[in-house]
């Protein structure tokens, strides 16, 4: 009963998206009545299944383990299909099917109009599966099917505009880019199997304590090769704003809520491993950190909605990175959560306001949307204010339990790190608030006339994710390092080594956070609320500044200079290569046969013919006889050497037959002693 | 059930040759079709009914032929060739019905061709007797010729010639390794005799050089790679998905039927060499792929570097590597052939190879974009489809020797995504050109020739156990019989100095077995 049920909740999305997507195939005009239907209801049962097995985990039950068939077997490799699910997967089963629900209702009304409609529902729910497999995964292979099969779904929703070349570009980039990243982790994976022989989670993760610190730093570094390019974190983190062509309900769930945050999810699911490693430690804490005020910093000067959300994602994800490098692994994944509330919140607001304009994403032409769209407006403060760390709302929470971890841990830079990003995340993000929903309208006139709030079916989810946001920060992490969450993961990642760090240092760090919180909101109201001429003049004096944050520091025409073009040109270099060199010797050799076979013909003509000649006319034809069947024209040669092949056959037979027994076959055995006895002459 | 073997394999011949009987092109095709699917339904009973415990030859069949010399008509099939006997006669049903508007001239000639090849592709893989197998594989190039010479694009004679003359080169190697293996293995050309028998290193070293050449031709192994693009190039559809799915399979087919088994000394001594060759195949191959503009010729390419991971599996002589390559020769004949079927249903439609002539194909063929799509991810070894868990196998064997060779490999699964999407991008996404605009998505008759190969893309993705388990036997002797014989230890070291020594710091030892 309760194995049926875990099967059936990645079952259940699959199910679905193979009823659209077929349907959609074969051309069946009533699906689109009855695609959401389907969509909505597969993810839906699919999150009531993942709450009823929440529930029992929650209440005590032993983690569920479930073997369903032999996948790949062979001299001591045995990879089963097999799910596991303890209370980490618990969690994000709940973010995945909850989030994803909510979405896919969201994109009911969203997607209403797209001619794509049901081949859009086919992608998310086939998301749903991958992300589910990969969360459910007993063993890293499997997981790296719902690794790859996320990003297969990203890049097929990203170009799910596909007659757009840029929504083609950006998909093809987001896969190619996590391709890297899942190259290195493969070997990770190989490099797992050859020191465990096994790779399932079950044998490796407790043997982890026998690995040698160089073996367990070379894994967990190509392991997070991986969680780089899929966590879009530096230097990998370059297709995550690209991936904003794609829909916006795709931004939420995709690219803001799930996801990315499968890097994270990885670490934290080897810790033991990294615990082995603490190079490995550290440099996943580094990245995060620089990662975190990296793209803060691009965020605080872009003008499309949705890049901002993108750029404010690679940040929050940072804060992830450090927390897990930190080995705070409860924080990494508190704040996963908290922020897989408010992200799709943000992201699913941001398509409200996309949707009332009919398509502006350039906050320069938004403002005073404020009593226009009260519930998108309402919404998209809540998970400002929850994405600022402003108390008591989510990301306040598990943002200050990161900077808590890096303080009391006794990294004051990173400490510091993420307390500027901090800052620049309250800035940037009430920037975008104010200048969209408040001050003068700077609207086109047809987006004007287009304006209008969104239906019931996508400010519900809206309402339901800043109830969340609001909520569950303090529902599930207070009082901090010792709430819910922290008791409920301890059986998977353990208590939190540091608990007796809290104290002083604790309340200096709290009010440390809330300060820079209200530094960003302030400096952002005064900039772009009180004095609006403040930001043109800002922009002014900083212009070189301004112009590296604006361009992105130009690491994507870097990358360009560095690795795409070199890659392009190689390959140019080697067809030049293959065409003149490989292949010029080898016509060359024909062209060069082609001069003997000339040069005996002028011989046979000149020299033997002549000779030939004065024995009379009768040998002259059958010289021309002879010429004729050297016709140089391969399929003449083809023809003879089957006749001789046909007649060979006959001979070697009727030879046999002729004399059983006998030895009359006085050439053939002078060949084979003559071979004979060369092989004795060099072979011993 | 030896007899069943010899009708397998001489049904299509046998059909050959009733075919000149028919007159009508219609009929003809029909006919065709009919023996095709015939033998189709004939080979399945030899995979319902293999034994799946033993590595022993099965269905074998023997009639003395020239028994003066000990040749004899030998035949039989084990865990190798069973596999690629079925994908033979699975495609060839595919390949009838993809050239019955493309051929609209000498109709009943192609299919006899057709026929002709189909029974000695088969003949090849059940050959257990080197004369008979020598037969069939010279047997096999008339017929190809045939096919790009006559069938094929405007430069066909030379694509024709050039293949013709390459592996005509290779074959005569073959020849020669053929008589002096007769002689030293004890006067007899039975291959399972040829096998136990053991030969002196000097000795397998040139056998094994002679073999190399032969194979690595027929691979192709860069640098013997370039008849390839030119032959498919200008072969027609049914031709290309032949050559891609069958014929490239003969070069693996012969390394691990000769070259491991009978030189196994000679054969570890060449390992870091081949490897090597390998790993550039991998990585030329894609390079190439990325620089064309020819749909053709980019999927030729990518052929050369699929196999590149195919000769790698053989040459690290571990189970998972070499039933990975096996693996790989099966799923490489599933979707190359599936994307040169779509290249020719494209260029039924607009005469033109050219990825810059089309564009937006998704919108007017969504059917169609949709097949694309997945043969290219499988060809790109998406996990779920079948090449991944071939290059996955190959991969975890490459990485025991080394993990440097693994690492090397990598990069080409990497080039795989980006020359693979790339196309996809400038064929399948982007606006809608004009000139496609009107294009008719599939119809019935190409719907079915993809059908089955979609399925066995999902299929061998996801549940390959049955694959496995057909295969495995055969591959634990095939590695045990290279294993035999150990390098001495001065080679022995230099094999794994350039091999990248062992696997890796830090190891866990001998844990796995």
């Amino acid at each position: 009963m309760i194995t049926a049920l875990a099967w059936s909740i990645p079952a259940l999305p699959l199910a679905g998206a193979l009823v659209n997507g077929l349907g959609g195939l074969f051309g069946f005009t009533w699906l689109r009545r009855v695609s959401h239907f389907v969509a909505v209801g597969a993810s839906g049962l699919a999150f009531a299944g993942a709450l009823m097995l929440f529930l029992r985990l929650s209440a005590g039950a032993p983690p569920i383990t479930l073997t369903l068939y032999q996948w790949i077997f062979g001299a001591g490799l045995h990879v089963h299909v097999g799910l596991l699910i303890d209370q980490l997967t618990a969690i994000m089963l709940m973010v995945i099917t909850g989030v994803g629900s909510l979405i896919h209702l969201y994109s009911v009304g969203y997607m209403h109009d797209d001619p794509g409609y049901p081949r859009f529902f086919t992608y998310l729910n086939l998301f749903m599966f991958s992300m589910l497999v990969l969360v459910m995964a007993d063993n890293y292979l499997l997981f790296f099917v719902g690794w790859e099969g996320v990003g297969l779904c990203s890049y097929l929703l990203i170009a799910f505009w596909y007659e757009k070349t840029s929504a083609a570009q950006a998909g093809t980039k987001a896969f190619v880019v996590n391709r890297i990243g899942d190259a290195g982790f493969l070997l990770g994976v190989f490099f797992i199997f050859t020191s465990f022989g096994s790779l399932d989670y079950a044998t490796v993760l407790p043997r982890a304590g026998e690995l040698t610190t160089a073996a367990a730093t070379a894994i967990t570094l190509l392991l997070l090769v991986g969680a780089v390019g899929k966590s879009a974190q530096l230097p990998l983190y370059t297709w995550l704003p690209d991936a904003m062509e794609g829909p916006t309900p795709v931004s939420a769930l995709i690219h803001a809520a799930t996801m990315v945050t499968a890097g994270v999810y990885m670490v934290v699911r080897n810790h033991a491993l990294y615990a082995m490693a603490p190079f490995s430690m550290e440099t996943v804490a580094v990245i995060g950190g620089v990662t975190a005020i990296f793209a803060a910093s691009i965020g605080l000067v872009q003008y499309d909605i949705k890049r901002v959300l993108a750029y404010s994602t690679v940040s929050q994800l940072g804060y992830m990175f450090m927390a897990a490098g930190l080995g705070a692994y409860a924080a990494a994944i508190f704040h996963l959560m908290t922020h897989a509330f408010f992200k799709a919140l943000l992201f699913l607001a941001a398509g409200s306001v996309i949707h009332a304009l009919g398509g502006e994403q350039d906050i320069r032409k938004m403002g005073g949307l404020w009593s226009k769209i009260p519930v998108t407006a309402w919404t998209f403060l809540i998970g400002t204010i929850a994405i600022a760390g402003i108390p008591p709302l989510a990301g306040f929470w598990s943002k200050d339990e990161i900077l808590n971890a890096a303080l009391s841990g006794g990294h004051p830079i990173l400490w510091l790190l993420g307390l500027t990003a901090a800052c620049m995340t309250a800035f940037y993000m009430f920037r975008l608030f104010f200048l969209t929903f408040k001050g003068p309208s700077r609207l086109t006139h047809e987006a004007e006339h287009h304006l209008h709030e969104s239906p019931l079916v996508m400010t519900g989810p809206l309402m339901a994710l800043a109830v969340l946001s609001v909520i569950g920060g303090a529902l599930a992490g207070y009082p901090s390092e010792a709430g819910w969450i922290h008791h409920f993961l301890a059986p998977v990642v353990g208590a939190h080594a540091e608990e007796e760090a809290a104290g002083g240092s604790a309340l200096f760090g709290v009010a440390a956070s809330i300060i820079v919180a209200l530094l960003g909101l302030t400096i952002a109201w005064v900039m772009y609320l009180l004095r609006p001429g403040l930001a043109e003049a800002g922009l002014a004096r900083f212009t070189q500044a301004h112009r590296l944050l604006l361009n992105k520091y130009w690491v994507d025409e870097l990358y360009d200079l560095l690795v795409v073009n070199p890659t392009k040109a190689l390959g140019r270099v080697w067809d030049w290569f293959d065409a003149t060199v490989i292949d010029g010797a080898v016509n060359g050799v024909g062209r060069g046969t082609g001069r003997c076979a000339a040069l005996s013909t002028w011989i046979e003509t000149h020299i033997i013919y002549g000779s030939l000649n004065l024995t009379g006319y009768a040998n002259h034809i059958m010289a021309r006889l002879l010429r004729l069947v050297q016709s140089g024209l391969v399929h003449h040669y083809a023809a003879i050497f089957l006749v001789g092949l046909f007649l060979l056959a006959n001979l070697l037979w009727w030879l046999n037959h002729a004399d059983p027994g006998g030895d009359g076959l006085v050439v053939w055995n002078q060949a084979a002693s003559f071979i004979n006895s060369l092989r004795r002459g060099g072979g011993s | 059930m030896g007899a069943w073997l010899t009708l397998v394999i001489f049904l299509p011949a046998a059909g050959a040759i009733g075919l000149w009987a028919v007159r009508r092109p219609e009929a003809v095709k029909a006919a065709a079709l009919a023996i095709t699917l015939a033998e189709l339904l004939l080979s399945l009973p030899l995979w319902g009914s293999f034994d799946r415990t033993t590595a022993t030859m099965q269905f074998v069949a023997e009639a003395p032929w020239i028994s003066r010399f000990d040749i004899f008509y030998r035949v039989g099939v084990d865990g190798i060739s069973l596999p690629l006997i079925l994908l033979t006669t699975l495609l060839m049903p595919v390949c009838v019905i993809c050239s019955w508007r493309a051929i609209d001239r000498r109709v009943k000639e192609f299919m006899i061709s057709l026929l002709l090849m189909e029974t000695a592709m088969i003949g090849v893989f059940s050959a257990l007797d080197f004369v008979l197998f020598y037969v069939f594989w010279e047997a096999m190039l008339i017929p190809m010729y045939l096919i790009i010479g006559v069938w094929g694009g405007p430069n066909r004679l030379y694509a024709a010639i050039k293949f013709f003359l390459y592996t005509l080169a290779g074959s005569l190697l073959l020849l020669i390794a053929l008589i002096a293996l007769y002689f030293e293995g004890g006067r007899t050309f039975d291959l399972m005799k040829l096998m136990e028998a053991s030969y002196s290193a000097p000795f397998q070293f040139w056998v094994f050089w002679a073999f190399f050449l032969a194979f690595a031709i027929k691979v192709p192994m860069f640098p013997f790679h370039t008849w390839l693009p030119d032959a498919h190039v200008e072969a027609p559809t049914a031709g290309s998905v032949v050559l891609a799915s069958v014929l490239l399979k003969m070069g693996a087919y012969g390394f691990l039927r000769f070259c491991l088994p009978m030189t196994p000394h000679a054969s570890q001594l060449a390992m870091p060499f081949i490897a090597a060759l390998s790993i550039t195949a991998i990585l030329y191959g894609a390079y190439m792929a990325l620089a064309q503009d020819d749909l053709k010729k980019l999927i030729a390419y990518s052929s050369v570097s699929h196999m590149g991971f195919v000769t790698l599996g053989i040459f690290v002589f571990n189970v998972q590597g070499v039933e990975g390559a096996l693996l790989q020769m099966i799923n490489h004949g599933v979707t190359t052939g599936a994307l040169f079927l779509c290249v020719g249903l494209l260029y039924e439609r607009t005469h033109s190879r050219m990825i810059g002539d089309y564009g937006g194909v998704a919108r007017p063929m969504p059917v169609f974009a949709a097949c694309l799509v997945i043969f290219a991810l499988s060809s790109l070894g998406l996990p779920g489809t079948n090449s991944f868990v071939g290059e996955f196998l190959v991969l975890v064997g490459a990485f025991r020797i080394s993990p440097w060779v693994a690492a090397l490999s990598a990069l080409g699964i990497i080039l795989a995504a980006v020359y693979l999407l790339w196309m996809v991008q400038r064929v399948v996404w982007g606006a809608t050109r004009p000139a496609v605009e009107r294009l008719p998505d599939l119809s019935w008759r190409e719907a079915v020739t993809l059908a089955p190969l979609v399925g066995l893309v999902f299929w061998i993705g996801v549940y390959p156990e049955p694959l496995l388990a057909v295969m495995h036997h055969s591959v634990e002797q095939v590695v045990a019989q290279v294993g035999r014989e150990s390098l001495p230890d001065g080679a022995h070291l230099l094999v794994r100095w350039i091999a990248g020594g062992g696997a890796g710091p830090g190891v866990v030892p001998g844990v796995v077995p």
